[in-house]
């Protein structure tokens, strides 16, 4: 974080628009607009899948067609309508590029634009980065090199390919078909996403990280995520998401699982920058994603989340902590701007004894947004001497915008220890004065005092994320106190 | 240096300052004196550029500009600098990383390169030795879990980086012992130069004996009412501000 200059976030101030909003003009192999049995069929033969795989998604969709939409959150959308979202849509270029070199100039553009070129990140960072436009994944960088320590890091669809007893053992396991109506609806039209084994005792020498990007008008995105580290291993991943401004809604159900076995350790980032909508509330992205670790004995999940993004955020990373001592941790800043509505937190399900939990949560709201804190610390009751601390903060940088917070605790073991603090400020007048007295702009200001409320989250972020984060939380409250 | 010709102010309509005048020059040091609710507090706040009051009339020149029609962050960079009677805490925020941006912001606004992170981080370490504030204060949050002391001699510090042309201490002696103090007035005077000037607020003649002021005013109801030199401070001690309540009355 010391590297960052202000020169570099003077800049990206002046270009304060969501910066994403591109769309890349690559030819898209598209499925018709709807969902149905044929539908997913068409998917499932489209990625030439086999028939278990085909089976799971038409026992979810059963599911699914039985489900209702959950209301239950603090947020409010006109729901979208599951026929007039188009399933399946590909960068047209269909076979796999054999070197980077292959890839369409076009799409290599793009992710220029995004900031994460790949020469440049295999270079630089010795960062693995997997790619997924719109549904499917484009590249995955260092694969061989990961190869050598026997890491599998690819998309979803060729670990379906290549790897598919490991894919039928995990996959479903922690959040299975039914376990809500959006992770259903995933389950069965799903089209990609990233897959990443870490081997019994292997530290991942670098952090794997994938980029999601909407291209495609009238899509959704449904990706999938499966994570497993076996018995101790390490693994670092990161995870980034853009869209295009587009004036209509569009639906990101995404779901991440992850396995951390015995004595392994999974740190997973997210820093979601989905397009929020103009300032009058009009598009943006519907966020509704079900994340979800599980870790045997002595494991370690740690979710961190940056949120700045997204019209409608409904999103729950949590951990069920299975195993004797395992750990589990959740830090998350969710900044809300205009008419932005978010209703995010975590589930921290101890059911081993010894088990510990940390959620810290800063909430941020600007504008006419809401922004609510909603999480579950649930202490079983073979749970002995567990423990939870949850620190659950808000900011208010307007008069217009709300915070709200929604603990829930469950417990049925008497040895368990929880601690709940939470509070609620209103950006400092007197530390903005502070600061401006020191010749520190307003703006610049507001970023100072943000990004130290938001320091414990940021300082869990990879060195390279932590920057970015920081800029996207400038960008996000440009101009938003009042 | 300064110009401050017949300034009225108000808060929420009630008018606080009421046709004040203080000329200060390069190389001086002025005192302002005055009982609680005489309006010093509000005359730092109105250098400053804090947006509730309102000015009704009169003016302000700084080095020859109209101070009120500058913004509070162009204040501070034209070198005008206020120690906070009541240091704000930002959590979060290093000292280290606040100071620097406030360097850099205003050396940007002079048209200056901006500091080396070697010349900056050697730079903070001679000047935390004026106030001898503890190095590992610097990487601290700003302010967050300093002592009454601790604060006061942050301010001075950030003073001595920023090096201001006008500085104005708005009582800066409150919540002080009498070595955190001489520590804190000893750093003021090491800085004092003749291109710099200084306000110094206070309600108590001892933080003169360590900051010899050239001029002492004496504040009563939103107007300079009496100016002389430190003497002046000794006969306030001696006789309180009735004896000056009764002199204006008159």
């Amino acid at each position: 974080m010391a590297n960052y200059t202000e020169n570099e976030l003077a800049k990206d101030l002046e270009n304060q628009e969501y910066k994403f909003g591109f769309v890349t003009d690559i030819e898209t192999d598209k499925a018709p607009v709807g969902l149905s049995e044929d539908i997913i069929r068409l998917i499932s033969s489209k990625k030439n899948e086999p028939e278990w795989m085909l089976s799971f998604r038409l026992n979810a969709f059963e599911v699914w067609k039985k489900m209702t939409e959950p209301e239950w959150a603090h947020v409010h959308y006109k729901k979208p309508d599951f026929q007039e979202i188009t399933y399946y849509a590909a960068p047209k270029q269909t076979k796999k590029y054999e070197s980077w070199d292959d890839v369409d100039p076009e799409m290599k553009e793009t992710m220029t634009k995004l900031g994460i070129s790949l020469e440049e990140q295999q270079r630089l960072s010795g960062v693995a980065v997997d790619f997924v436009m719109d549904s499917v994944s484009v590249a995955t960088s260092f694969k061989e090199k990961l190869k050598e320590l026997g890491i599998i890091f690819c998309s979803f669809s060729d670990a379906v390919q290549e790897y598919p007893e490991l894919v039928k053992k995990y996959m479903g396991t922690v959040i299975p078909t039914t376990d809500n109506f959006y992770a259903s609806l995933n389950s069965a039209v799903f089209t990609d996403g990233s897959f990443c084994y870490i081997p019994k005792g292997i530290r991942c020498p670098m952090e794997l990280s994938t980029y999601f990007r909407i291209n495609a008008g009238g899509t959704g995105q449904f990706e999938r995520t499966l994570v497993i580290a076996d018995e101790g291993s390490y693994v670092s991943y990161l995870e980034g998401c853009t869209a295009p401004q587009r004036d209509e809604n569009q639906l990101h159900a995404a779901v991440v699982e992850l396995i951390a076995l015995e004595n392994a350790e999974i740190k997973y980032s997210t820093v979601q920058n989905w397009y929020p909508g103009n300032k009058q509330g009009k598009g943006g992205v519907f966020n509704f994603v079900t994340k979800r670790g599980i870790c045997e004995r002595r494991a370690k999940i740690s979710w961190t989340q940056v949120e700045t993004g997204s019209a409608v955020t409904w999103k729950y990373p949590s951990c069920i902590l299975k195993g004797d001592y395992s750990v589990g941790e959740f830090y998350s800043v969710a900044v809300t701007n205009n008419y932005q509505q978010a209703d995010t937190g975590t589930k921290m399900i101890h059911l081993g004894k010894h088990t510990k939990s940390t959620i810290i949560s800063k909430g941020i709201s600007a504008g006419k947004s809401q922004n609510s804190y909603r999480g579950l610390v649930q202490i079983h009751k073979n749970a002995q001497q567990s423990r939870n601390f949850s620190q659950c903060d808000s900011l208010l940088m307007s008069d217009q915008c709300g915070a709200h917070t929604f603990p829930y605790i469950e417990c049925k073991n008497p040895s368990a220890k929880i601690e709940h603090e939470a509070t609620t400020s209103k950006i400092g007048e007197d530390q903005l004065f502070y600061c401006m007295q020191r010749g520190i702009s307003e703006e610049k200001a507001i970023s100072l005092i943000v990004n130290g409320y938001c320091k414990e989250v940021l300082n869990q972020l990879p060195m390279e994320f932590a920057v970015e984060a920081q800029k996207l939380l400038a960008i996000s409250l440009e101009g938003s106190v009042g | 240096m300064i110009k401050i010709e017949n300034l009225h102010a108000s808060i929420d309509g009630k008018e606080i300052l009421k046709g004040l005048n203080l000329e200060v020059n390069a190389g001086e040091v002025h005192a302002i004196m005055g009982p609680n609710g005489a309006g010093k507090s509000t005359l730092a706040s109105i250098l400053a550029g804090r947006e509730e009051y309102e000015i009704t009339e009169g003016s302000i020149l700084f080095e020859g500009k109209d101070l009120l029609e500058l913004s509070t962050e162009d204040r501070a960079r034209e070198g005008l600098f206020l120690a906070f009677q009541y240091p704000v805490e930002i959590p979060g925020v290093s000292n280290i990383n606040f100071l620097r941006t406030s360097l850099n912001e205003i050396k940007e606004y002079r048209g200056e390169n901006p500091l080396s992170a070697k010349d900056f981080m050697k730079m903070v370490r001679e000047k935390s030795t004026i106030v001898e504030l503890d190095s590992k204060l610097a990487n601290r949050s700003v302010n967050v879990g300093f002592s009454g002391g601790e604060k006061k001699r942050n301010e001075i510090f950030q003073m001595a980086m920023l090096d201001p042309k006008l500085a104005i201490l708005d009582e800066t002696d409150s919540g002080l012992d009498i070595d955190a103090l001489r520590i804190v007035a000893n750093g003021v005077n090491k800085l004092k130069t003749p291109q710099n000037a200084c306000i110094v607020i206070t309600h108590y003649q001892r933080l003169l004996d360590y900051i010899v002021p050239d001029f002492v005013h004496v504040l009563f109801d939103g107007k300079i009412v009496k100016t002389g030199t430190k003497e002046l401070a000794l006969i306030l001690e001696e006789k309180g501000y009735d004896w000056i309540k009764e002199s204006a009355a008159v």
